[in-house]
């Protein structure tokens, strides 16, 4: 019998798919049907100080092998969050709170509020590549990153995976700093620095201009990533990028990974993507003779 | 590719004084209910139902009530918006006799959607508010695809009234064996629940704040996560009865909770 369950830090998951922060993850309903399509984590919207109603659209469109998206972080404020978290109660998987705050003060504030609103980790946003003031403009710096995560530790007592971009020098830089701060493990990549011109309007078409690619096209750029920090680090790695099938899912292990996230995969393959990837990855294993995740996470570093 | 085609507006219609048409070239097949991402160069990118098709040809219908409506409301014959669509489910028109109940703006998704009901054969029976005669439209329209009832808030037309009063009196005279519905959603809600107790069949075309229309964001979700943009926009009466929000609250661009009435 294979087993696909997986253990990041001290939260065990049923499988090793999760919801990616900023998909489906900002109403108590959309977490239950997620969570009710087979996912093994879910990670919220991220959440901040206040209200922030993001960009004007076009916000998201579709481009070569991915998504491209500039959300600018729309977030109901985290004091109204805890209506959606009150609501959720029968969801049997953990829950993941992304955070993003503008300092190591609001990202421990806010990661205290999580954990006494009943959730089961923190995500530090430290990435997020289209938001002036947060997000990447704060994760490029490792002494901050290993700041805020080392402030975030003092302040809650659940696990803290901090959310890196390839975008910021060497992510392995970043990652050890996190390391060092405390983090429980880390999460690799947000979606990276990009843009489309619209050729008829001679502009680029995201009313933001600039946003984050996901989905395929970025895959190979994450995989490296989480090959690297796997090797350099100590802490487990969850990888994002592109996963849209079980073989991409396998990928990720072999690079190390304890877990993936799945965001642009959505809308490619559906809610059915959880369920179809655990199935994949199954057969995978048995044909394989691997019983367990453990059994070949990060075969390919050796 | 769910990315913006960018085309130039062929014909505009004035409707009336608060509503116009806006026609522009489209290939792809399209349902009454279906909407499309209507994108303003530099100012936003909105979503509107599909008012008329025709051969390579639609139409959006809109009021002027903000920035994009109203950039919208200024342009002219060959100016260039963008398009993205057909998105999410249209009507599906089931039984003989249909009651088309539209309010405000909601009446235009309704306009293809009787078109297509006369075409299948159906008895149609329709119905459409406004606040005052002003803001009616499409009533030369309608009155060619069925039994055409009107009602004003202030009696400045047709009957006086709120449209999910008259349509209760029509439902019990008429006895129609599908409601299908667009507008305020207060007037849908009553409409909903007045057809769970008839034991009529039910759909309605229901709004939420819309991103990126990819089923990704979750902006748009109603009830146990489901997507307007994917799902929707219309709904059956057995969905929407399970929407514990649906005639309570709305989300604004941040997804607070905004509450009706
Ligand atoms: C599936 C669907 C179909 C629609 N069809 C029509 C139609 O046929 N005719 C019509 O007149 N209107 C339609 N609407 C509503 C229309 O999209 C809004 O009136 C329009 O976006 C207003 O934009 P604005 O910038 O002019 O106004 P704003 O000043 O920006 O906003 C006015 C109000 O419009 C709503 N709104 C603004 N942006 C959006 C958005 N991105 N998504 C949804 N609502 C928004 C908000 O609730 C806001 O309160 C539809 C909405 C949906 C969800
Ligand atoms: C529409 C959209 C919204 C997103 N919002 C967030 C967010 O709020 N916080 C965050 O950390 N990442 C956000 N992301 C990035 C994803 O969580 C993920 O890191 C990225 O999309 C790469 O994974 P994918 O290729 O599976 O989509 C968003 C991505 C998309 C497409
Ligand atoms: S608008 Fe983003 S999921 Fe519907």
């Amino acid at each position: 019998m294979v087993n696909i369950g997986t253990r990041i830090s001290e939260l065990k998951l049923r499988n090793p798919t999760i919801l990616a922060s900023g998909i489906l993850g900002e109403t108590s309903g959309s977490m239950k049907r997620v969570a009710s399509c087979g996912a093994g984590a879910i990670v919220t919207k991220s959440i901040g100080m206040k209200p922030r109603e993001g960009y004007p659209n076009p916000t998201a469109v579709e481009i070569e092998c991915g998504i491209l998206n500039s959300m600018g972080l729309p977030n109901p404020g985290i004091e109204e969050f805890k209506k959606e978290i009150d609501e959720i109660d029968e969801i049997d998987i953990p829950v993941i709170g992304s955070i993003f705050g503008k300092d190591e003060k609001e990202f421990a504030f806010l990661a205290k509020k999580m954990e006494e609103y009943g959730l089961d980790a923190i995500e530090l946003n430290l990435s997020c590549p289209h938001a002036r003031g947060y997000g990447l403009e704060i994760g490029s710096s490792p002494d901050i990153v290993r700041e805020v995560v080392r402030e975030v530790k003092k302040k809650v007592s659940i696990p803290v995976f901090p959310k890196l971009s390839a975008n910021a020098g060497d992510i392995v830089d970043i990652g050890k700093a996190a390391e060092e701060g405390g983090a429980d493990g880390v999460v690799a990549i947000n979606s990276l620095r990009a843009m489309k011109i619209d050729i008829h309007l001679k502009k680029p078409i995201l009313y933001n201009r600039v946003g984050g690619y996901s989905g395929k096209g970025i895959k190979p750029v994450a995989v490296r990533c989480v090959y690297e920090l796997s090797r350099e680090l100590d802490i487990p790695v969850i990888g994002v990028g592109g996963v849209e099938t079980w073989e991409d899912a396998v990928e990720y292990i072999l690079a190390g990974a304890c877990a993936v996230q799945i965001g642009a995969a959505v809308y490619y393959r559906g809610l059915s993507v959880f369920a179809e990837i655990c199935e994949g990855m199954k057969r995978w294993m048995e044909e394989n003779g691997f019983e367990s995740i453990e059994d070949f996470r990060g075969v390919a570093l050796k | 590719m769910n990315y913006p085609e960018i085309v130039r507006i062929k014909e505009i219609v004035e409707e009336n004084p608060y509503v116009k048409s806006i026609f522009i070239p489209f290939s792809k097949t399209i349902e009454p209910g279906q909407f499309i991402m209507v994108l303003i160069p530099g100012v936003d990118e909105i979503p509107m139902s599909v008012s008329r098709i025709k051969d390579g040809e639609i139409s959006f219908t809109f009021k002027r009530v903000g920035d994009a409506t109203g950039k919208l409301f200024e342009m002219e014959i060959g100016d260039v918006i963008g398009v993205r669509g057909p998105l999410g489910n249209g009507f599906e028109l089931r039984g003989e006799r249909i009651l088309f109940v539209g309010g405000g703006t909601g009446i235009a998704p309704l306009l293809p959607a009787a078109e297509k009901a006369k075409h299948l054969g159906k008895e149609n029976i329709i119905v459409i508010g406004a606040k005052t005669k002003d803001e009616l439209f499409f009533v030369g329209e309608m009155k060619k695809l069925g039994k055409l009832i009107i009602s004003t808030d202030d009696g400045s037309e047709g009957e006086k009234g709120l449209a999910a009063d008259i349509a209760e009196r029509v439902i019990d005279e008429e006895k129609p064996d599908m409601v299908v519905t667009c507008g305020p959603e207060l007037m849908m809600k009553r409409l909903l629940d007045i057809c769970v107790e008839r034991g009529i069949d039910f759909q309605a075309s229901v709004e939420r704040y819309m991103k990126c229309a990819l089923g990704l964001c979750g902006q748009c979700c109603i009830g146990e996560g489901l997507r307007v943009c994917k799902e929707g926009p219309v709904f059956d009466k057995d969905t929407l009865i399970k929407c514990s929000d649906f005639g309570v609250f709305t989300r604004d661009a941040s997804g607070r909770r905004v509450y009706f009435g």
